[in-house]
């Protein structure tokens, strides 16, 4: 029954708000119950998977072989609860004003449906399931992008739109080259019979589906679509994107080279992993420099979600069950800083009126507690001890110097010092100089409207804070979950 | 719209609207165990709800929709379809287990069964969703037509 929540909760949510659409009011308090509803039933899971039991259900009671079930492990219960908090601050910061995502009467339930096809995508136990789930995800994405029909928003969606149709339909072939395979769908399932696949086809199939991960995560070579996108949306669901959706596509590839194909990472002497860290080592450098070259605030963040991506990846590249802990932990980490550093970032620009750096400044003159907001997910962004950052980059490259991969901890050290330099360079052109003379300030923006925004970004930092100063509870519980992978977790 | 107000087309397409929907509700009917279904029957009416609207306009055919609005019939639809599955629950069943019974009516029977709701809310909601997308283009043609 609770395994159901993640789906049912912000389905269910996304109707009867799609109901009230004609209601706003109405439509808010079905909105907010139905996203408490969902923090409170993801907290139960939570707790529940913490035991160490795997929920599972199988739909209509079909047997494994002809149904589709979800399970919810550790790792999947994680997730999901990351899943709703975002929703739920996504929403908050929507009731401001700040960069409002014009109360457009189909905003709530496009984000509940969003939410419904993520966490569905962390709950479910099969692979064709998988892309369904992907699928719901995109329709809502493509219509929260163009939301508003402006001109450079459809181009902006249109991108989006092809490259991710694209992803999907590579990840329906590969679906089924595997069913072609193994005659399977479901995880538990799968993980036995690969075993009995000979390499070759197997590393084809596995070739593709995580090419069309990839390609749905935004990494090297296949990120353009990313930057171009993303900064067309407002604040909020930009943060709910940037923390989100390429996340999905990583925690599948975790799933799918950790759990449901253990052999992965040793096929051909593990060339396939080799190749999946090249890609995340260029991943990281090509986010980063995209990073370090652009003046727009929404387009720096977006390339950095492409460079933190590759640390993700990397991480999952090692192959070993430390390395799916890091992954894990990374991920965890970086969905909360992500998102609260756009959260900021449209409050940055609702203060000076730009998001474009060179036209803004003076924020930590004019509004020091801003400043401070901006600075938790930035230095837990670079890495700086004791931020969160810190523990998620310092598990990463622990566990790639212990298996000898040098070069890629070096580019990952490089990578930092660099995402270093483009977050001084937001430091010190919003925040410490002085507003630029032939700007004038923002006074339409009004401290008591943005309340919302402000609880939104302090309850993620918030978040920040507990991760960076007590750690291990979250390495803990990483570990259990990248033990339990690999089938470790049956019962 | 520049159909609208052709008599012949009026005169048809009131007619096959109330047969195709009459046709889509047989294919409902059918599809338990028979080629057919919620999916195929909604797509016949929304067929039928294109058909509408090229004749009386775009407007009118949407107020024809159950419960009087496309997005509507599509959401419930969905609802219906999720709620379909609950009873099993209570009954200590994996959800979306669905309960089958027959009912006898003398010279032939009836397999009655919650699947019957589940496939009426994917009918609801093909309806709906296709049929909408369908007269808000048919909507932008005539808005283009008059500029």
């Amino acid at each position: 029954m609770l395994a159901l929540a993640p789906l049912l909760v912000p389905l269910v949510t996304a109707l009867v708000t799609a109901l009230a659409a004609s209601r706003p009011r109405t439509q808010r308090v079905l909105s907010f119950a139905g996203s408490l509803a969902f923090l409170a039933a993801a907290a139960l899971l939570l707790e529940r998977v913490n035991t160490g039991e795997t929920l599972r259900i199988a739909f209509g009671a079909w047997p494994i072989e002809h149904g589709i079930g979800f399970a919810i492990d550790r790792l999947g219960g994680l997730m999901v609860f990351v899943t709703a908090l975002m929703g739920f601050a996504t929403l908050l910061y929507a009731e401001s004003d700040v960069d409002a995502p014009r109360r457009a009467p189909y905003l709530a339930p496009l984000v509940h449906g969003l939410l419904a096809g993520v966490a569905a995508s962390f709950a479910t136990a099969d692979l064709f399931n998988l892309y369904v789930w992907f699928e719901l995800m995109l329709v809502c994405a493509a219509g929260l992008l163009v939301l508003g029909g402006r001109l450079r928003q459809l181009d902006g969606a249109l991108k989006y739109l092809a490259l991710n149709l694209l992803g999907t339909l590579l990840l329906l072939v590969g679906v089924a080259m595997v069913y072609g395979l193994t005659g399977r769908l479901a995880f538990d399932e799968l993980r036995s019979a690969s075993e009995h696949v000979a390499a070759a086809p197997l590393s084809a199939v596995l070739g593709l589906l995580v090419l069309a991960l990839l390609l749905k995560s935004g990494a090297f070579p296949l990120f353009s679509w990313l930057p171009a996108a993303y900064p067309t949306l407002p604040a909020p669901l930009l943060a709910l994107f940037a923390g989100l959706l390429t996340k999905v596509g990583a925690y599948a590839i975790l799933r799918l080279v950790a759990d449901v194909v253990p052999r992965a990472p040793t096929l051909y002497d593990g060339a396939f992993a080799t190749a999946l860290g090249w890609i995340a080592a260029a991943t990281m450098l090509a986010g980063v420099l995209g990073a370090a070259y652009h003046w727009d605030l929404r387009r720096i963040l977006a390339f950095h979600i492409v460079s933190q991506i590759g640390y993700i990846l990397l991480a999952i590249a090692l192959g070993s069950t430390a390395g799916a802990s890091a992954a894990i932990f990374y991920t965890v980490h970086h969905i909360v800083v992500k998102a609260n550093l756009f959260l900021v970032a449209g409050l940055v620009a609702s203060a000076t009126g730009s998001y474009d750096l060179r036209r803004s400044g003076g924020v930590l003159a004019a509004r020091p507690w801003l400043a401070a907001l901006f600075a938790v997910p930035a230095l837990s962004l670079v890495g700086i001890p004791p931020f969160s950052g810190f523990w998620a980059k310092w598990l990463v490259l622990r566990e790639s110097l212990a298996l000898g991969r040098y070069a890629w901890a070096a580019v990952a050290l490089l990578v930092s010092a660099l995402t270093l330099y483009s977050v001084a360079k937001i430091w010190l052109e919003a925040f410490w100089k002085p507003l630029p003379a032939h700007v004038e300030a923002n006074s339409a923006a009004t401290p008591t409207e943005q309340r919302p925004a402000l609880a939104a970004c302090a309850l993620l930092g918030l978040v920040t804070l507990s991760i960076s100063f007590a750690p291990q509870a979250l390495v803990e519980f990483a570990d259990a979950a990248a033990l339990a992978l690999r089938g470790g977790g049956q019962q | 719209m520049k159909f609208a107000g052709d008599v012949l087309l009026r005169n048809v397409c009131s007619r096959v609207y109330v047969l195709a929907l009459i046709v889509s509700v047989w294919i409902l009917l059918r599809g338990h165990n028979e080629p057919g279904g919620g999916f195929i029957g909604g797509l016949v009416a929304a067929a039928a709800s294109i058909a509408l609207a090229m004749a009386f306009g775009a407007e009118l055919a949407a107020r024809r929709f159950p419960f009087r609005a496309p997005v509507r019939c599509g959401v419930l639809g969905v609802l219906i379809t999720v709620a379909s599955g609950v009873p099993a629950l209570w009954r200590g069943e994996a959800y979306l287990t669905h309960p089958w019974s027959k009912l006898e009516l003398g010279v032939f029977s009836l397999d009655l069964s919650s699947v019957l709701l589940f496939d009426l809310g994917v009918y609801l909601c093909v309806w709906g969703a296709l049929g909408g997308l369908a007269l808000e283009l048919l909507e932008l043609d005539a808005s283009e037509d008059q500029a």
